[in-house]
């Protein structure tokens, strides 16, 4: 099981496309993936649970993810965090 | 026999046949699924999983059409929705470990999930759960198998009942032509149902509270559209009496019809001008028939309403060109479209339909503004149509300066793009704006200068200055046109407008009703512009009345505090 912490930088945070995104992308890996942020945690591979984390601009998040591509799954999510989920 | 109450939303009498428009609203029963039919549940639910992403398929080309990539994006979050594992998985898993029907787990899931929304205290997070409820009531409509009546397709004349009529609605009344007169649940004066009733001369009463669920399809009904009530199981005395009435009505509608031709000019000879409200080309006809003097308003939003796409700029042009060459002497003002609001769903911008307050929202011009191409292949269609030089452009819903600069702007795009390609205008159309905020009336005088004439929308001007949401039946009895800040507001718009030289028009409903037309030619107002139905009447309301009169009377109005007053004054004044 590998984790990371990641801080939300795009401006809406995690609304409705952001999370759409996450859960597309981790879907793609057969790990376990999970986001926690307050003591709540959701699968990343369902929008709504991402979206009822209600992740704004500034807050911060632990990407835990348990399986056999765990790496490149981590390495995936990050990135659209990092891209800011491509937001214009 | 039983009479109920309501708002009369249109004028005339219709006696006949109930007919029931069942609402969509789903009902979600719980059934045992016995064990042998549990894969067969399940494969329901699956079938309907796929209509939904057919659904959505064919509603994101439409979004992708009308409002670009970014709007397109929203629907792919929605494929997402209908992909979690939340929705394919667990709903199956709970129909399986408690042998319930496919509708009644999903409800449930998203029940669930509600509440983990609700717990979010960031508004912006919380609203997101519409995109969620969107996805679970498309799915549950694929499931459960509606009754849903086809307006289309009435075989025989009837009068309509429901909870409430949406545009897509009046669209199909307007084609099935068996229509005799409707009833709502909801609705006021004023909503774009009762406007359109009143445009079509079909007999209505809304605000009938819970008169749906009271009635069954067949039961005789009649529907008194003057007095705004309407007589259930009504026996055959008041049958027969209604009968008399009705026949008086088309007496008097007859009466009217002398008016044709004439002008209309008070007893002590002041001349306002008395156009027509128009909303599609079908309308030309009618609008030479009765000789009116041009068009105040011509809504555009038909224009726009079931269909898969924008309408090209050939199709708008042929549809303002039918209505500027039926009355090539007088005027024809195309409103742009007033897209939005309480119509926006049903005018293929879909994915937008889930505004908080849709009222106050993204509507009219600032739809348009953030889609200026939809406002350019208007504008530019309007300027083709121009070939009588009789055309005027209307704003709507403006509300600040900028606003009004930056339509001229994309105005004078147009015309230097139309100049390039060689084609060569006729006239440069007259420019005007709707006042329908408060704000707009107030700094009236700092718009005047880029603009030729002003119209005063008065049902959205009540609605915004009162803060009353006109659908909404616990405050629509607060919709008040004759609140004295009405009548002030309407007398600082004409009094700015008239130092400056420029007209001013009131094209709300309140310009055909009986007692306010004395009021407004009174302060001043110099053009009004009714529904086509309304048109003889208004006219004779206007060659009845007298100028010197009412404007005294209207100065004296302004001064009075509530609306009882001014009502009360304005009827001894008529008695």
């Amino acid at each position: 099981m590998i984790k990371k912490d990641i801080k939300i930088t795009n401006e809406l945070g995690i609304h409705a496309r952001p999370a759409g995104m996450i859960a597309n992308t981790s879907a793609r890996f057969v790990c376990d993936l999970k986001l926690i942020k307050d003591r709540m945690e959701v699968n990343a591979k369902s929008i709504m649970g991402v979206m009822t984390l209600a992740a704004g601009k500034g807050a911060v998040i632990t990407i835990v993810a348990h399986g056999a591509d765990e790496v490149q799954a981590l390495e995936a999510v990050s990135k659209l965090f990092r891209e800011k989920f491509d937001e214009e | 026999m039983l009479i109920k109450k309501g708002i009369a939303a249109s004028l005339g009498i219709a006696i006949g046949k109930v007919h029931i428009v069942k609402e969509e609203n789903i009902l979600i029963e719980q059934k045992d699924i016995p064990k042998d039919k549990i894969k067969a549940e399940i494969k329901r639910f699956k079938e309907a999983l796929d209509k939904t992403r057919l659904d959505l398929d064919a509603i994101r080309a439409k979004v992708l059409n009308v409002l670009g990539k970014q709007h397109a994006k929203l629907i792919d979050a929605h494929h997402m929705i209908l992909q979690d594992p939340l929705i394919t998985k667990e709903v199956p898993k709970l129909v399986a470990a408690r042998g319930i029907n496919a509708e009644f787990a999903l409800s449930e899931i998203l029940d669930k999930a509600e509440e983990e929304f609700e717990k979010i205290d960031d508004e912006f997070f919380h609203e997101r759960k519409h995109d969620l409820f969107d996805v679970g009531k498309k799915i549950l409509s694929n499931l459960v198998n509606r009754e849903k009546v086809d307006l289309k397709d009435l075989q025989d004349p009837v009068v309509i009942v429901a909870h409430n009529l949406y545009p897509s609605d009046t669209l199909h009344i307007r084609e099935s032509n068996k229509v005799l007169g409707f009833c709502m649940d909801l609705g006021s004066k004023s909503s774009h149902t009762a406007i359109f009733a009143q445009s079509m001369g079909i007999p209505a009463v809304v605000g009938l509270s819970d008169i749906s669920r009271q009635l069954v399809s067949g039961d005789t009904i009649i529907v008194d559209g003057e007095q705004g009530m309407v007589i259930i199981s009504p026996t055959p005395e008041i049958i027969e009496k209604y009968k008399v009435r009705k026949e008086e009505l088309h007496k008097q509608e007859h009466f009217f019809l002398r008016l044709k031709g004439l002008p209309a000019t008070t007893r002590d000879g002041h001349k306002i001008s008395l156009l027509c409200n128009v909303d599609s080309a079908e309308d030309s006809g009618e609008l030479v028939g009765i000789k009116s003097e041009g068009v105040g308003l011509f809504r555009t939003e038909f224009l726009y309403m079931n269909r898969d796409s924008v309408p090209t700029e050939e199709e708008q042009v042929k549809f303002y060109s039918t209505v500027a060459k039926a009355v090539p002497h007088f005027p024809v003002t195309i409103r742009t479209a007033d897209i939005g609001g309480d119509r926006a769903t049903q005018l293929g911008i879909k994915g937008l339909k889930d505004e908080r307050n849709p009222f106050m929202g993204f509507r009219g011009i600032r739809l348009f503004i953030k889609y200026p191409e939809l406002l350019k292949t208007q504008l530019k269609a309007i300027y083709k149509s121009n070939t009588e030089g009789n055309i005027k452009i209307m704003i709507p819903m403006l509300s600040s300066v900028d606003e009004l600069i930056t339509v001229k702007k994309i105005a004078q795009d147009v015309r230097t793009e139309l100049m390039e390609e060689g084609f060569a205008a006729k006239a440069d159309p007259e420019f005007g704006i709707m006042i329908e905020i408060p704000a707009a009336a107030i700094i009236l005088d700092s718009l005047l200068g880029e603009i030729d004439f002003v119209s005063i929308g008065t049902n959205d001007l009540v609605q915004y200055t009162l803060a009353v949401d006109r659908i909404n039946q616990y405050v629509s009895e607060l919709y008040e046109p004759f609140h004295p800040a009405v009548l002030r507001l309407i007398n600082l718009v004409v009094q700015t407008a008239h130092k400056k030289g420029k007209p001013v028009s009131v094209c709300g409903e309140m310009a055909s009703d009986p007692y306010a037309i004395p009021v407004l030619v009174g302060l001043g107002v110099d053009i009004l512009s009714v529904p086509i139905k309304m048109y003889l009447r208004s006219k004779y309301a206007v060659r009845t009345m007298n100028f010197e009169k009412f404007s005294a009377l209207s100065q004296r109005l302004l001064g009075l505090a509530t609306a009882a007053e001014i009502r009360r004054t304005i009827e001894e004044e008529m008695k």
